[in-house]
């Protein structure tokens, strides 16, 4: 035994190689890690501070329809509700997924069980073409089209939560027709045939089988355009007329999260609590993020297709 | 109703919504590039920006787009590579596996604008580098690196087990078996998704309003010494993107041409998006072809 062990190098390049790739590869993983820890870190320590340091309560701050940072009410509390910016987030958010949801759902249907050539040759490539086109575009498009559009149609300036809802549907439609499709594909062959084999229709496969078969990828498919359109900043910013207030209508200038963080990082002071709401803004959005990425990932434990 | 009426009705109902998808889409595109073609001209590639007066091109602003591509690439493409060979060859099967991924997960997840405001927080204002190419860059690199990193290791698990296995009966180590052997044949992947991300890098605009700024100083490009603020290598000077200029000309509207120069400065981008498409799909294609001699 002792003599073998002498014959073996204790260190042999191969080792040292092994060693030296392992550490590296290691160190770049960890290195996204420690991004995505400095990330949660730094901007919830910042957005704590409205609360802790300069003391806005809790509840005026998620509550409050007052936005005007830097002044403060009678009673000397700031002026710092954020409820008009949640609910214009919100409001967009689940609007334009409940358009985009049966037209990319029917598109998919169609591209995967009507006719999958068509699928196949006209529609997946364009699809993944625009799942590329940057959001700037689609604001600028927004602008151009969606809000004349809008104002023509009901009067008004034409900024406001519709403009925006518009904008933000066919921003998403790419990418939950894209993943709708994945969904779909996922289904296996035989749960079909076995539909067929008794005497279903196309329709009655689709509705009865396929749809509910793929239901947990679906739902997937729309919880992500949801969490896209609720983390877009510059399309929305540029259609929704960014009045930190509580619109009336569908047509009249209101804001979202996103949009009062682009237009006043850049014009407050760091450490005031101009600035520190922000990030206290900044806060609900990642917090939100997260919670998008837990129910995504609570779907597909529910509903793993089995067999 | 019977079945069969059901069943024809709800065909007709998917071909509308599928005819409508292809019609929003169609419709979108046809108006970029019939609005953005025409201003193509010349001046409109090679003058600085006019803040106040018709006729300012879009150059510097280009120049800046394809900079910060690169410079991005650069630093985030080493960074995804080390990670997905961790991921795909050394990563075992454990809980701190599990939260890397998730960690990866909802890094992919974050709104580009929460990205583009830690970069402000961290790189602008702590660490000093003010709104620059190389803040911009830092930034872009956190928002890429997820999907690079996925795709990247997508590309390694795709090549088979046996040539591992092939390398490693060779007396390789295993880090040896990955660089001669797997990284090689996984390449026509790899490429593929470096340049996929660059359409994604290229249009980014909301983590770069608040790290590489809304400005972009005069270049003169004669002057090609890194240190000098005029160069245009320097990678400490504020630089204005395309995509931001688009959202910049629009948000401030003081531009009497903004409409036009936004047009025009669309087009490239989807121009630029189609094209890193295009070549990706053919430079995947002729590297396989190459490499398996087919």
């Amino acid at each position: 035994m002792e003599q073998i062990k002498d014959t073996q190098p204790t260190r042999s390049t191969k080792r040292n190689q092994e060693r030296f790739g392992k550490t590296i590869s290691l160190i770049a993983t960890l290195l996204i890690v420690l991004v995505v820890l400095s990330i949660l870190f730094f901007v919830l320590s910042r957005g704590l501070r409205t609360f802790t340091q300069h003391d806005v309560s809790v509840l005026d701050f998620f509550a409050g329809t007052e936005w005007r940072p830097g002044e403060t009410d009678d009673a000397g509390n700031a002026l710092v509700g954020a409820l008009p910016m949640i609910v214009g987030s919100f409001v967009v958010t689940l609007l334009s997924a409940l358009l985009a949801t049966p037209v990319s759902i029917g598109a998919a249907v169609f591209m995967t069980e009507v006719s999958p050539k068509a699928g196949k040759k006209i529609l997946q490539p364009a699809i993944e073409l625009l799942v590329g086109i940057p959001s700037v575009v689609y604001g600028f498009i927004g602008l151009t089209v969606v809000v004349p559009f809008v104002r023509q149609l009901v009067g008004g300036t034409g900024f406001g939560m519709l403009a925006g809802t518009l904008v933000l549907f066919v921003m998403i439609l790419p990418t939950t027709t894209s993943m709708a499709v994945d969904a779909l594909n996922a289904v296996p062959r035989h749960y079909r045939e076995a539909s067929f084999a008794m005497g279903g229709t196309r329709w009655q496969t689709i509705y009865r089988v396929v749809l509910r078969a793929a239901m947990p990828g679906l739902l997937t498919a729309i919880v992500f355009g949801m969490a896209r359109a609720f983390g877009e900043a510059l399309a929305v910013q540029m259609v929704i007329g960014n009045a930190p207030v509580l619109p009336d209508s569908f047509t009249t200038p209101a804001s979202t999260l996103t949009s009062i963080l682009t237009m006043n990082m850049g014009n407050t002071v760091f450490g005031t609590l101009e600035n520190d709401v922000l990030w206290s803004l900044a806060s609900i959005l990642l917090v939100m993020s997260l919670v998008f990425n837990i129910v995504t990932r609570w779907i597909g434990k529910k509903g793993a297709i089995k067999g | 109703m019977n079945p069969k009426k059901v069943d024809k009705a709800a065909i007709a109902v998917l071909y509308v919504l599928a005819a409508l998808i292809v019609l929003i889409l169609a419709s979108l595109l046809a108006f970029i590039l019939i609005r953005g073609i025409p201003q193509f001209s010349w001046e409109f590639f090679t003058q600085p920006a006019k803040t106040f007066e018709e006729g300012g091109g879009i150059i510097i602003q280009l120049f800046n787009s394809f900079y910060m591509l690169l410079i991005t690439l650069l630093i985030s493409t080493p960074v995804a590579l080390g990670a997905a060979i961790y991921l795909s060859e050394y990563a075992p099967q454990n809980a701190l596996t599990d939260f890397i991924r998730t960690a990866i997960e909802v890094l992919s997840s974050l709104p580009s604008i929460v990205v583009g405001l830690f970069g402000y927080l961290i790189f602008v204002i702590q660490w000093g580098f003010g709104f620059s190419i190389l803040s911009g860059s830092l930034a872009l690199m956190i928002f890429n690196l997820p999907l690079l990193t996925r795709t990247i290791e997508d590309a390694l698990r795709a090549i088979p087990g046996a040539q591992r296995e092939a390398g490693l009966a060779l007396g390789l180590s295993r880090w040896e078996t990955v660089t001669r052997i797997v990284l090689p044949a996984a390449m026509p992947g790899i490429l593929t998704g470096v340049i996929l991300s660059a359409g994604r890098i290229f249009g980014e605009a909301a983590a770069l309003i608040y790290t590489a700024g809304q400005s972009a100083p005069a270049l003169d490009f004669t002057n090609w010494n890194p240190r000098s603020i005029s160069s245009p290598l320097n990678i400490m000077r504020p630089a204005e993107t395309l995509a931001v200029h688009i959202w910049k000309v629009n948000s401030e509207g003081i531009m009497p041409d903004g409409a036009e120069i936004s047009a025009g400065a669309s087009a490239i981008l989807i121009l630029a998006v189609l094209l890193f498409n295009l070549l990706a799909r053919y430079l995947g294609r002729k590297l396989q072809q190459k490499l398996t001699s087919a």
